[in-house]
């Protein structure tokens, strides 16, 4: 056998399988990772301490570009922690609005991670279609809030624009379109044997390890833990559908795959129904104050973004603006585990196991 | 000449002083890295840490005095020092002007009158806080007397007339409102049922108070009409909205706690207290109670010392089986630091938050780390951003900002430090 010498291997914070600016110190010995450190805060833009001096309506763009890969999701939370603490009702139609928002970015979400993590891997067609369909989702959003990515969309108390005339209609086509090219994902890809190779077995971790590093979503159930605070603390108007939760028993990078594809349809699901259940009319926007101000004391609420447990937490003194406003960050708890994953590991296998947790840098760092 | 000699002297000492810190703080963190598990000698670190800091924070002190005699005379740091003088001084810099600032806000949010500024720092914040309390004190009786409801005060019977006259009829009004909104939400769903009933208690607030002026500007004298007008205002708005808070319940979240409705989380509260108290003691507990803004989550206030123990208990506990941690942050709130710990039982489907309080110059908590190995970045976080120190923590560093950074941002004192300022 050959004497190899530990050596240190930097990846990132530029290395494009990075997704953003996370940085890895790797130790080395020869092809097998001896210790793993993740270096981040390059993202870090300090938006809890920026949020101690705005209103909380100034508030909502900053949460877009937490998560910028998802960003009605977090754009909600914070909405439905105000609300939470102000017992505000939101009017039914803003509800419909907001869950199909939600359901649209969760799907553009997993599209997204579709297609880089099949890019980290090697395969550079999936890339394409995932971003063709999610592009589709896009222009949806667009129309609806004027943006494409960060939408500043919700508002406390209900959303801030109405769906545009045939919108509703729109996205109602859209669930059969992405379910027909979902059958085509699978067989390009799921059963492909160069990708197989690539994610079965590895990654593995346990549910106990799971629920030991705090991870959430895909990443927990991957190992079997049937959780997701939409079937199981319902928030907004989730308890009126009917969907499953998808979770896989092995807990490896084939397991969060399939978890996450899975999703997709469940959220095709979701939103079927909530289309077909759309009120004709209604108001948008429940009455609150012009000038927001939550009750003095604390919440903690938290939703399911589509990398996990998404949390806010507020902390008020009866002023306008938060006096503590904290975010709980999913890709953050859920990128603890990869020193432990990382750990005699090949460097071949770093990226694929990089990849299946699902990271957006913009949400690690804060 | 004297200012300029007491200047020098001043400089001399701060270095000096200054030069002392930061020797006592490197020792401090020597120590720190070999590593010593035991007990006694953490408390000795933790000791000298503290020394070092108020000798670094008396150095600030008299730099500021210095500076402020110079006038304008620039105070360029003497090239001979090193690098670690500089840095402490810099600190030490930055914390001053941290504090003096703090101090500013404080006498600005108490509407003083400006307190000399050559008293020290140490009175100024204990009068602050003095007064602090004295106005909370003055608030809560306030509220006291505003919540007793007394009908009839015998000081003027016109009023008294007036205000029962008033009472009486925003009561009506109210209750009118209240069920015509009941009717409203038979008609339509549960949902806005609540909304409905604030509403109608809006409206009756402002329907009572509007009456009761009317009354009084009727009925009252020239010399009592303002007085008649504001107590008849008064009772009348505190009448309407008690009737209101009645007819609604639950509705609004500040309600007063005898009116209101025990929350469905409260049993599980006393469930938790009870497996506590039977197995740890009741002395482990500072407070507990129902967050009623926060989903009406269980709320334990754990004290310092307990703090770990009682998380293991929640966790390791068969009856409790918090094997989850949810989130972990801490919080400045200037009298104290706070660390807010999330957990969840998959088991029992249900959520508890645990908090403890620190003292604000010093934060040293244990970490939460060898019970859940998610608390680790949180933790970092917290260290980094708020200055928590967390002991047993396996790699506490500066997770967001980099080991240069000066001071703590999300601490309500922080001053950005910068090199050129």
């Amino acid at each position: 056998m050959l004497r190899t010498e530990e050596m240190l291997l930097n990846v990132g914070p530029q290395h494009p399988s990075t997704h953003g600016v996370f940085r890895l110190v790797l130790k080395i010995d020869g092809e097998t990772i001896v210790e793993a450190k993740p270096v981040i805060g390059y993202l870090h833009r300090g938006t809890e301490k920026l949020a101690e001096d705005l209103q909380y309506t100034q508030i909502i763009p900053y949460t877009d570009r937490m998560d910028y890969v998802s960003a009605m999701t977090n754009n909600y939370v914070i909405c439905h922690a105000v609300e939470t603490m102000m017992d505000i009702q939101v009017p039914e139609r803003a509800e419909y609005l907001r869950v199909i928002a939600m359901e649209l970015g969760r799907v553009a979400s997993h599209l997204v991670w579709f297609g880089t993590f099949l890019l980290d891997l090697g395969a550079t067609s999936p890339l394409l279609y995932a971003f063709r369909e999610r592009e589709s989702i896009i222009n949806l959003l667009n129309e609806l809030s004027g943006a494409r990515l960060t939408f500043n969309y919700m508002r406390v108390g209900g959303v801030k624009w109405d769906a545009p005339e045939g919108w509703v209609d729109k996205v109602r086509e859209f669930v059969p379109y992405m379910r027909e090219q979902l059958k085509g994902y699978h067989s390009l890809v799921t059963g492909n044997e160069i990708f197989t190779n690539r994610v079965i077995g590895v990654g593995t971790y346990t549910k106990e390890d799971a629920l030991n590093y705090s991870l959430s979503g895909a990443n927990l159930r991957c190992t079997g833990v049937k959780w997701d605070l939409r079937k199981d603390e319902p928030y907004s108007i989730y308890d009126r559908f009917d969907f499953d939760v998808p979770v896989r028993e092995t807990g490896d990078a084939w397991a969060r795959y399939h978890v996450r594809l899975d999703e997709i349809e469940e959220s095709l699901k979701i939103l079927e129904q909530a289309c077909e259940q759309f009120p004709a009319e209604g108001a948008i926007l429940a009455k609150v104050p012009k000038i927001i101000k939550a009750p003095k004391g604390e919440a903690f609420v938290r939703i399911e973004s589509p990398r996990g447990e998404i949390g806010c937490y507020i902390a008020s003194d009866g002023k306008k603006e938060p006096y503590r406003l904290k975010f709980r960050r999913p890709s953050f708890y859920n990128l603890q585990i990869l020193p432990k994953l990382l750990e005699g590991e090949t460097i071949s296998n770093l990226i694929s196991i990089l990849g299946a947790v699902d990271i957006i840098l913009g949400e690690v760092d804060g | 000449m004297s200012g300029e000699k007491d200047l020098d002297q001043l400089k001399k000492e701060a270095a000096a002083k200054a030069k002392a810190a930061a020797l006592a703080k490197m020792k401090a963190k020597e120590q720190g890295e070999a590593q010593e598990e035991s007990q006694s000698e953490d408390l000795d670190i933790a000791k000298q840490k503290a020394a070092a800091a108020a000798k670094a924070k008396a150095a600030a002190l008299a730099k500021m005095k210095a500076k402020e005699q110079a006038d304008a005379q620039e105070e360029g740091v003497p090239e001979d020092l090193d690098a670690a003088k500089q840095k402490a001084a810099a600190a030490a810099k930055a914390k001053a002007a941290a504090l003096a600032k703090m101090k500013a806000k404080e006498q600005a949010d108490a509407k003083e009158e400006g307190v000399p500024e050559d008293l020290d720092a140490a009175k100024q914040k204990a009068a602050a806080a003095a007064k602090a309390k004295a106005a909370a004190l003055a608030k809560m009786k306030a509220k006291e007397q505003a919540d007793a409801k007394e009908e009839g005060a015998p000081e003027d019977l016109d009023a008294a007339k007036q205000k029962a006259a008033a009472a009486a009829k925003a009561k009506a009004a109210a209750a009118a409102k209240a069920k015509a909104a009941a009717l409203a939400k038979q008609a339509g769903g549960a949902g806005d049922d609540e909304k409905a009933k604030a509403i109608a208690a809006a409206k009756a607030k402002a329907a009572a108070a509007a009456k009761a002026k009317a009354a009084a500007n009727a009925g009252g004298g020239a010399g009592d009409d303002a007085k008649a007008k504001a107590i008849a205002a008064a009772k009348a708005k505190a009448a309407a909205a008690a009737a209101a808070k009645a007819k609604a319940g639950g509705g609004s979240a500040k309600a007063d706690p005898v009116e209101e409705k025990p929350s469905p989380n409260q049993p599980y509260l006393d469930k938790y207290m009870k497996v506590i108290e039977e197995h740890l003691g009741k002395d482990l507990i500072e407070d507990s109670y129902i967050n009623r803004l926060s989903k009406d989550v269980p709320t334990i206030i754990a004290k310092p010392e307990s703090y770990f123990k009682m998380a293991e208990f929640l966790k390791y506990n068969e009856q409790l089986g918090f094997d989850y941690l949810s989130e972990l942050h801490g919080s400045d709130f200037e009298t104290h630091m706070e660390v807010y710990v999330h957990l969840y039982s998959f088991k029992n489907s249900q959520s508890v938050a645990l908090k403890v309080k620190l003292d604000r110059d010093e934060p040293v908590i244990d970490s939460l780390e060898p019970l859940w190995a998610g608390a680790n970045w949180p933790e970092c976080e917290a260290y980094d951003l708020l200055g928590i120190k967390f002991t047993n923590h396996p790699n506490l560093h500066r997770i967001m900002l980099g080991e240069d950074w000066v001071g703590h941002p999300l601490r309500k004192d922080y001053e950005p430090y910068d090199v050129e300022v």
